[in-house]
């Protein structure tokens, strides 16, 4: 049997003022890394949940985004004709042409503008994308310059309170209703009118820059897309709009999580060193009591594994700290730039517990690192000199 | 049956042949011991005596395989030590030897139950029969009211009870005790050297003890002396006082 675990753990306790740095050094990096990657992760779930697998976004062929796309009513009228397109009872299709525009709105936070996605919708939109619901007033009267606000843009932008005017595009328009889209990109953007928001800002009234439909089901999507790109009317692009949202999270997540493990990487070094240290020390202080456990008859082997269990205890304890520290940032809202549609987009902190366990993963990792060295000096002691140790 | 000729006798259970140990700093050799021969029988208790750096602690480590000599051969039973290496003389020390230190080298952290424990780890016991020969030899050391304790909470003679209580937990061939009073005032001292030499007399041990004090040699069967790198039955001339 091996060198009790009680033995390194106590003598952790005993001498903690020493483990300190180690500890403190892993819980630094184990909280920035989980902190990024959660960061990474709730931008990808509020884009994620912005799509829906039932619906499908039509742009022209070829444009990136929204922002860059054309559709006019004919094609609309045709996309809506189509099969798979699902219907209001009175049998009108669910159909939402759309245009979107950016406007300045001071960040309540900061006081500085912020690029804010305006969306013109069609009042069918709600059937369209049944996820979004009107928690306070009512939704817009087709043809006024009204408003409705994402839940959190209500929350984050000065100015957007029910009742209030708002001045954008040369028009004052009205905030009528406040939004929630169950936490997904659309409650970062307000909702009018596409036809008023058109000629607000001077253009084709009967221009959209995408179409999205309601699905009959979410396995009518491949029939749906042959039908519409198989249109000779038709040059457009067909995506799923879950798939449409997770492909413009990819890369803010990306550089969110590059960033994060690179940061993580620099400061897992300096930890890993902090580490270093403390074992170093730990086994230079107890010399005598390892050639004490070498004289009984414990192995180099026994040795080894004991100050490895010991540095993975400091790790185990630095990870423990670091999650527990970054754990309340957990649904903390914050906003960045989608870089998509370069507008401010609000997203919160998703610590999971997959996350937390990679954190931990991480810990143990620099536990390892930093304790493989010291403990194979520990097991080379000469034993005669070392018992000669005071 | 103790002799220092090298002369080959039967019934010697440790028999040193030739035995030398040469330290070298920088480019000076020190020769601490050179051509030592010992012969010790099962159940003899020896104690070497030899002024300060005379090599007792080089000698009881070399006997205790805790490090290799320059040159020579020592066997104990069918075991010859010198000739092991590594592993396998860690396996032997488990196995054979009991030590017992000045300074008690207990482990701070762990309680007098748990120090007493360590060698038990290396066997095959269960938790049960480790707990049996544990209580069982605290007790035979006076100390089973003290099992919980933690080093610092004993006196330096019940540090030294508990450290001989783990040299002899595993019932090793025999003992080796570097100075075990050397940090004990006399009453202390007399009764850790009582029960040293109880173990010789009522159970049956091998002990080897190194000593300044030539009271504490006193309880030896055999005392014998370091010089010039050898051992001697008495001293030449008159080093002893
Ligand atoms: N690792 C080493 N390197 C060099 N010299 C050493 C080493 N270990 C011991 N010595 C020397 O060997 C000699 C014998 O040392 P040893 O400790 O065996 O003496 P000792 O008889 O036990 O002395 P003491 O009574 O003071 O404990 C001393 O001169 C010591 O300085
Ligand atoms: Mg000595």
């Amino acid at each position: 049997m091996a060198i009790p675990l009680s033995y390194n753990v106590r003598s952790v306790v005993a001498r903690w003022t020493a483990a300190l740095v180690a500890v403190l050094g892993i819980a630094g990096t184990v909280g920035v890394f989980v902190a990024m990657l959660s960061m990474a992760r709730g931008f990808q779930a509020t884009l994620a949940a912005s799509g829906s697998p039932r619906n499908a976004i039509v742009r022209r062929a070829g444009a990136a985004a929204e922002l860059g796309s054309v559709v006019d009513l004919d094609q609309v009228k045709v996309i809506g004709d189509a099969l798979q397109v699902a219907r209001t009872a009175e049998g009108a299709p669910l159909i939402s042409g759309e245009v979107v525009v950016i406007a300045p709105f001071p960040l309540k936070s900061t006081g500085t503008d912020a690029n804010v996605q305006v969306r013109g919708v069609s009042p069918s939109v709600l059937q369209v994308r049944p996820q979004v619901k009107i928690v306070e007033g009512r939704f817009f009267h087709s043809g006024l310059t009204e408003l409705v606000v994402g839940s959190n843009a209500e929350k984050i932008y000065g100015g957007l309170g029910l009742g209030v005017p708002v001045a954008f595009g040369g028009q004052t328009w009205k905030v009528v209703g406040i939004f929630d889209a169950g936490g997904s990109a659309f409650d970062s953007e307000l909702w009018c009118d596409a036809r008023v928001l058109n000629q607000t800002y001077k253009r084709p009234e009967n221009i959209f820059q995408s179409a999205t439909v309601r699905l009959t089901s979410s396995a009518a999507f491949t029939d749906f897309k042959d039908a519409l790109t198989s249109d000779p009317r038709l040059t457009v692009q067909v995506d799923r709009e879950s798939a449409y949202y997770a492909k413009q999270s990819q890369t803010v997540t990306t550089l969110i999580r590059v960033l994060g493990f690179l940061v993580a990487l620099v400061m897992g070094i300096g930890a890993v060193f902090g580490a270093l240290n403390t074992m170093y020390s730990a086994v230079a202080a107890r010399s005598r009591e390892i050639a004490t456990l070498r004289a009984l008859g414990f192995g180099s082997a026994s040795v080894v594994t004991s100050f490895v269990a010991e540095s993975l205890f400091i790790a185990l304890a630095g990870g423990v700290l670091g999650c527990l520290v970054v754990l309340p940032i957990n649904g903390y809202t914050t906003g960045t730039m989608n870089w998509q549609t370069f507008s401010h987009l609000a997203f919160a902190f998703k610590v999971t517990p997959g996350l937390l366990g990679a954190g931990m993963a991480f810990a143990l990792l620099m536990g390892l690192v930093g304790g493989l060295l010291p403990a194979l000096r520990a097991a080379r002691l000469p034993v005669a000199s070392a018992l000669r140790e005071l | 049956m103790v002799r220092v000729d090298g002369s080959d006798v039967d019934g010697s259970l440790i028999r040193v042949r030739n035995l030398d140990k040469t330290y070298r700093r920088g480019s000076e050799e020190i020769h601490v011991l050179q051509g030592l021969n010992l012969d010790v029988g099962a159940g003899e208790f020896v104690a070497f005596m030899g002024p300060s750096g005379s090599g007792k602690t080089t000698l009881l480590n070399l006997l205790g395989g805790l490090d290799t000599p320059s040159a020579g051969s020592i066997r104990v039973g069918e075991d010859t030590v010198t000739a092991m290496s590594g592993r396998r003389l860690t396996g032997w020390r488990a196995r054979h030897v009991g030590f017992v230190f000045q300074m008690y080298n207990l482990i701070p952290v762990l309680t007098a139950f748990q120090n007493v424990e360590l060698p038990l780890l290396l066997t095959n016991l269960s938790r049960a029969e480790r707990r049996r020969h544990v209580e069982t030899a605290l007790s035979l050391m006076g100390l089973s009211d003290r099992m919980k304790h933690y080093p610092r909470q004993l006196s330096g003679g019940q540090e030294q009870r508990v450290a001989i209580a783990r040299a002899i937990v595993a019932d090793p061939t025999f003992l080796l005790c570097d100075e075990p009073t050397g940090d004990l005032d006399r009453k202390s001292a007399d009764e850790i050297l009582g029960l040293i030499s109880a173990l010789v007399s009522e159970h049956g041990k091998t002990v080897l003890m190194v000593t300044h004090d030539p009271r504490a040699a006193e309880w030896a069967n055999v005392i014998l002396h370091l010089e010039k790198g050898a051992l001697v039955d008495s001293p030449q001339g008159n080093a002893g006082s």
